[in-house]
């Protein structure tokens, strides 16, 4: 019993670290785009970004499964090349990945966007790409951004439900992260061992997201 | 030598425009692009830059063409070489003063110059404090001295001290003019500050609504009359009061209030808030000067 619930709680930190490493990969540059780009088409990018906000996890998730489904284009050119993306864990990363993409970008997005248009410019006149630039000046002068969103991210992503529910159901060391395994202990009247999931969950992102402001508010002191 | 021929449409307030630069930058030379705001000052600036695109044209400096519209020619302003000073600083708000000197600095030798550059701006006791702990005028010292690093052909000043106060601004023109002095880097201002402009530059352009007007030194754009035994004095008009017979106008000169007498003739001519010439004749000035410590 003891094993399984430490290997539970294994999964689902490593789907959260999995998901947000991801995320700050494709966030960053998602997020530059949404401030910067002039394209007339960007309003529909922006509303998809923010889908998952409004939309049940269920609809994600639903759709999600049927795409991932042998019966589907895009799962039988999956299954053709030997992977299977519903009910494994590779799966579940799809699936937060797109779920928790609001939480990382919009936070990003806010801080690039307050970030004055001449810093950019002082940088290029002092010879410096645009890459050098964000890497050197830009994302350390967000850093706050950047910490918000991997904190939500993360924490968004500890707490998800329904989208694994739909697509990754409930096995052992695949898909069965902490959330899920609350609704099955309570679904058996094992209250003591949903008590046990819940309150290791309620403490854990307690600490991280203390630990994060705090050092946050540090950090922050010193320069700003 | 800089040589900028180019158009571009401009969008002001009062509609667009089909601004026209034509303009010659000698080695060395102090310029200050002169004139009230949407004439086009800071955009020809940032056109020379390469952070705007002209719509056609060509910048040419030392021989190198920087953009030329008939031969596809954009240099983009990484390999311009430029020092630009924002209005608003610019200095990158998570380094210290030394590391964005440091930032800008190409190789071995320029790194080994910051710490002349700091001193030249007199922040060496500054260097390791972040941008938020300064004051204003040390924040444009320092975006100044970041500007110099890259021995630049052309510094670009887009009015860098018009966030200051008065007192600052005067203390920040003494210094920009001894650095000019000894790096003898060419330099390009825009400025609408008439002490400024006089104190700063060897040649005045002024701009209006997209064009050069005229192109000459700041004395004869501002006091065009030849030397006699007139005194002139150009101010900006805060008040006309009547005091019958005549009228009592206080004007701004520089940063001192002046209080004349006009007739009502006179009176009638002069708006508040316009710029206005007060000069006086069979005239023997007396100069005495003042020990102050108070800049």
């Amino acid at each position: 019993m003891e094993a399984e619930f430490l290997s539970t709680m294994a999964l689902t930190f490593k789907l959260a670290a999995v998901t947000t490493l991801i995320l700050l990969l494709i966030g960053i540059p998602l997020a530059s785009f949404l401030v910067f780009s002039k394209m007339r088409f960007k309003s529909i990018i922006e509303t998809v970004v923010s889908m998952p906000l409004v939309l049940p996890p269920s609809v994600l998730g639903f759709y999600l499964l049927l795409a991932f489904s042998p019966a589907s284009a895009i799962g039988s050119f999956l299954t053709e090349h030997g992977i299977r993306l519903a009910f494994s864990f590779e799966g579940l990363v799809i699936g937060s990945v797109l779920f928790s993409l609001p939480f990382m970008v919009h936070p990003i997005q806010s801080a690039l966007s307050q970030v004055p248009k001449s810093i950019f410019e002082a940088a290029y006149t002092l010879g410096k790409s645009k890459l050098e630039t964000m890497i050197r000046v830009i994302l350390p002068s967000i850093r706050h951004g950047l910490i918000s969103g991997i904190v939500l991210a993360f924490a968004h992503t500890v707490g998800e439900f329904g989208v694994i529910l739909m697509i990754g159901g409930n096995i052992p060391d695949e898909t069965r992260v902490a959330s899920i395994a609350i609704y099955d202990e309570v679904e058996s009247l094992n209250y003591a061992m949903a008590h046990q999931y819940a309150l290791t969950l309620f403490v854990v992102t307690f600490a991280i997201l203390l630990l994060v402001y705090t050092l946050n508010k540090k950090s922050l002191g010193g320069i700003r | 030598m800089i040589a900028v021929n180019i158009t571009k449409r401009l969008d002001t307030a009062e509609g667009s425009i089909n601004a026209h630069f034509e303009l010659t930058i000698n080695d060395g030379e102090f310029l200050t692009l002169f004139g009230p705001s949407g004439a086009g000052k800071t955009t020809l600036m940032r056109m020379i830059a390469g952070l705007e695109i002209p719509d056609s044209g060509r910048i040419e400096v030392d021989g190198e063409a920087w953009f030329d519209s008939e031969k596809r020619i954009n240099l983009p302003p990484q390999k311009r070489s430029i020092g630009f000073v924002f209005q608003d600083y610019a200095l990158f708000p998570t380094m210290s003063v030394r590391e964005n000197l440091l930032f800008a600095a190409d190789n071995a030798q320029q790194r080994a110059n910051v710490d002349e550059l700091i001193e030249l701006v007199e922040l060496t006791q500054f260097s390791n404090r972040f941008p938020s702990t300064l004051s204003g005028g040390q924040k444009q010292r320092v975006a100044l001295a970041r500007a110099l690093v890259r021995h630049p052909k052309i510094l670009l000043l887009d009015e860098p001290l018009s966030a200051l106060d008065p007192s600052m601004r005067q203390k920040l023109q003494d210094e920009l003019s001894l650095i000019h002095e000894r790096l003898a880097v060419t330099t390009l201002l825009v400025s609408h500050d008439i002490a400024e402009t006089v104190k700063l530059s060897d040649r005045l352009a002024s701009v209006e609504a997209g064009h050069i007007k005229r192109l000459c030194t700041p004395m004869e754009f501002f006091s065009p009359q030849t030397l006699s035994g007139k005194l002139q004095l150009v101010g900006e008009v805060l008040k006309i009061e009547e005091d019958a017979p005549v009228f009592i106008v206080t004007l701004l000169v520089g940063s001192s209030i002046v209080r004349t007498v006009a007739s009502a003739d006179e009176a009638s001519a002069l708006t508040i808030g316009a710029q206005a010439i007060i000069s006086t004749k069979a005239f023997n000035p007396i100069l005495i000067p003042i020990n102050s410590n108070k800049i």
